[in-house]
């Protein structure tokens, strides 16, 4: 069977662009890294310590959905399922008294069962009717745990206050860094989980069912079976953010855990950031948990928010002007510039060479 | 039994209103090929419309139907010519993305300008209505709302399938490019479609404000049921709309008579029932 490189076929609006199937670097990953690491020494205060541990939070939840929604191109509106998954999990195991690691650790598994028991049917539907599917099964989940006995229905769970220490995953409020080292460990943990799956086969064969799923079909590729694949790992991703948020907070109840608005600012931060890119989730979640709380704090008490409305006309811009979203704009800019500096780092923006090496199983 | 029967009496009502929301719906799907996310938000801003025009100016519900209608028309005028028509003929994702943040945005306007708190006209008009038949009681605004829903729906079904303009927008959503050599503009039959969905929207919205409470999520659960609605009567379809509507209506009064929590569960279980195993719907030809 050939590579399924030669599948691609030229389809210049794609919503991400030719350095969408370009993965990072050791380089680029480094420096990513190290500013990341930098963060909470240069802003010494609590409130940006919180920025960044829900940024880093939910960057991970993001990057799950982005395998899914944007390198397979499977557009789920349901990822808070997989999100509460990871919470309820560690919540309930947290409560009897289990090591949040463990449960945290346990709850992955579970999720991406879920995310391949859910997908099972609804990977048979296409496009809008699959994203509507995942609205649907994660409401009915939602509407399930506020009714049904046994997990805290409406009123929600709250997690025990233990001792202070690494292994119970609580420290101090006073000093939030080592929430911010720990999400940095965990959003570590989750990029390369996704890395590894997008370098290798297949990576190559849920960017050729996304691209035209006839084709890649056509040549052999198992539609079905990696499709499972991609949403089993996107799942356990997005759990571990759940199970780590839930760690952070101490309580979930339905609409923190389960909410479609929660399954909304994880399509919201991809797409923002740039779908089917790398860092683009990651990016948006910085971006939009900044916004949301900047705007909290100016518009507190009058029961007004800004922090919806701009999300919203933010992702009306971006899909109508640069679908690949912030990064491909900050690429367009930086091109320029680049090539003024004389070329030397400059292909971050030259056009991708047709069969690039990267991208070859 | 007689819970029963008022359970449907009052299903086949709040019905008639699915069946009005999930036509605008269809249309926009079945001739664009695109899913209007915002579609819920159409109908909140349509019940704002209708509760302002009572507090600002006085006008009863009733009378604010023709104003509720045209003001949305031209949000969906401005949301086609504004956003969605900016994406047609972009990656599927694109499109799929933009009407979704159309419905994060409006929500966030409404929010903005009107605070999460809800918003009630007190003793409407058809309040004052109410009729016994046998055992089953009857309220003035359920029936108001179905009476309206019905024909508004019947004056899209009768635009789409009679009219020759209709005809025009069927045919630039079964092949565009035969359409244009007719010399119709496929840009302007969707551009219709939108204006058509807001008008429908803006409809509903003032009769929903006969009984129900403006919120800036008030749109939610009606745009939930519309896609289970049009699903049900088959994407595309108008007349399936229609009817599966009136039944999702049904459904939903029945299963609220036994689990009242889990009517909109129940609903969406339909929905995934249905494209799993009846994908083209009642009357759906895809």
């Amino acid at each position: 069977m050939s590579a399924p490189t030669v599948l691609r076929r030229p389809s210049p609006a794609r919503l991400s662009g030719p350095t969408g199937r370009r993965l990072p670097s050791w380089g680029t990953a480094a420096l990513i890294l190290a500013a990341l690491a930098a963060y909470p020494l240069v802003f010494a205060d609590s409130a940006a310590h919180n920025i960044g541990i829900l940024a880093l939070t939910f960057g991970i939840a993001a990057t799950g959905w982005n395998l899914l929604g944007g390198y397979a191109g499977q557009v789920s509106f349901g990822h808070a399922l997989y999100f509460g998954t990871g919470a309820y999990t560690t919540a309930a195991l947290v409560r009897q008294g289990w090591s949040p690691w463990l449960a945290i650790a346990l709850s992955l598994p579970l999720a991406a069962l879920l995310a391949a028991a859910v997908g099972w049917p609804c990977f048979r539907l296409r496009h809008h009717y699959y994203s509507i599917a995942t609205i649907a099964v994660a409401e009915i989940v939602f509407i399930l745990v506020t009714n049904l006995p046994g997990l805290g229905q409406a009123n929600g769970w709250e997690l025990p206050v233990v001792e202070q220490s690494l292994a119970n995953l609580q420290f101090s409020l006073l000093d939030k860094r080592p929430y911010y080292y720990v999400a940095l460990g965990f959003f570590c943990l989750a990029a390369l989980a996704v890395w590894l799956f997008l370098r290798g086969r297949a990576g190559n064969y849920v960017r050729a069912i996304r691209d035209d799923q006839e084709a890649a079909a056509a040549v052999g590729i198992d539609v079905h079976r990696y499709k499972l694949a991609a949403a089993a790992l996107s799942g356990a991703v997005t759990a571990l953010a759940g199970g780590y948020y839930v760690m952070y907070v101490l309580f979930v109840d339905p609409p923190s855990g389960l909410g479609l608005d929660l399954s909304v600012s994880f399509t919201l931060m991809a797409v923002l950031g740039g779908v089917g890119r790398f860092w683009g989730p990651l990016l948006g979640a910085w971006v939009l948990v900044f916004v949301q709380d900047v705007t909290r704090q100016e518009f507190s008490g009058s029961g007004r928010s800004v922090d919806l409305l701009l999300y919203g006309a933010l992702i009306v811009l971006v899909s109508i002007t640069e679908p690949g979203g912030l990064l491909a704009i900050g690429q367009r800019l930086w091109a320029p510039v680049a090539r003024r500096l004389g070329g030397g780092r400059g292909g971050k923006a030259a056009p991708e060479p047709a069969g690039s090496a990267e991208v070859k199983p | 039994m007689t819970d029963l029967l008022q359970s449907v009496v009052n299903g086949l009502l709040i019905g008639a209103v699915f069946a009005l929301v999930a036509v605008g719906l269809t249309l926009i799907y079945g001739v664009m090929d695109v899913v209007n996310f915002a579609h819920g938000e159409m109908v909140m801003l349509g019940m704002y419309t209708s509760f302002f025009a009572w507090s600002l100016l006085g006008l009863d519900p009733l009378l604010s139907i023709p104003l509720a209608g045209v003001s949305i028309a031209l949000t969906g005028a401005l949301m086609y010519f504004g956003a969605v028509g900016r994406v047609l003929g972009k990656s599927p994702l694109a499109q799929v993305i933009v009407t979704f943040g159309l419905q994060v945005f409006l929500r966030g306007l409404a929010q903005f300008l009107w605070t999460p708190n809800t918003r009630t006209v007190p003793r409407p008009w058809a309040a004052g209505l109410r009729w016994e038949i046998g055992p089953v009681v009857i309220g003035g605004p359920q029936v108001i709302m179905a009476v309206g829903a019905l024909l508004a729906t019947g004056a899209v079904a009768y635009f789409m399938n009679r009219t020759r303009l209709g005809g025009a927008v069927r045919a630039a959503g079964e092949d565009p490019a035969a359409a244009s050599l007719m010399g119709i503009d496929p840009r302007k039959m969707y551009a219709l479609c939108w204006v058509i969905a807001g008008l429908a929207t803006g409809v509903a919205g003032a009769l929903l404000m006969n009984s129900y409470s403006a919120s800036p999520t008030a749109g939610v659960s009606f745009v939930l049921m519309a896609f289970v609605v049009v699903a049900f009567g088959g994407f595309g379809s108008i007349t399936g709309a229609a009817l599966a509507g009136l039944l999702v209506g049904v459904a939903q009064g029945v299963v609220g008579l036994y689990a009242p929590s889990y009517t909109l569960a129940a609903a969406l279980a339909l929905y995934l029932v249905v494209v799993l195993v009846r994908p083209q719907g009642l009357l759906g030809t895809r």
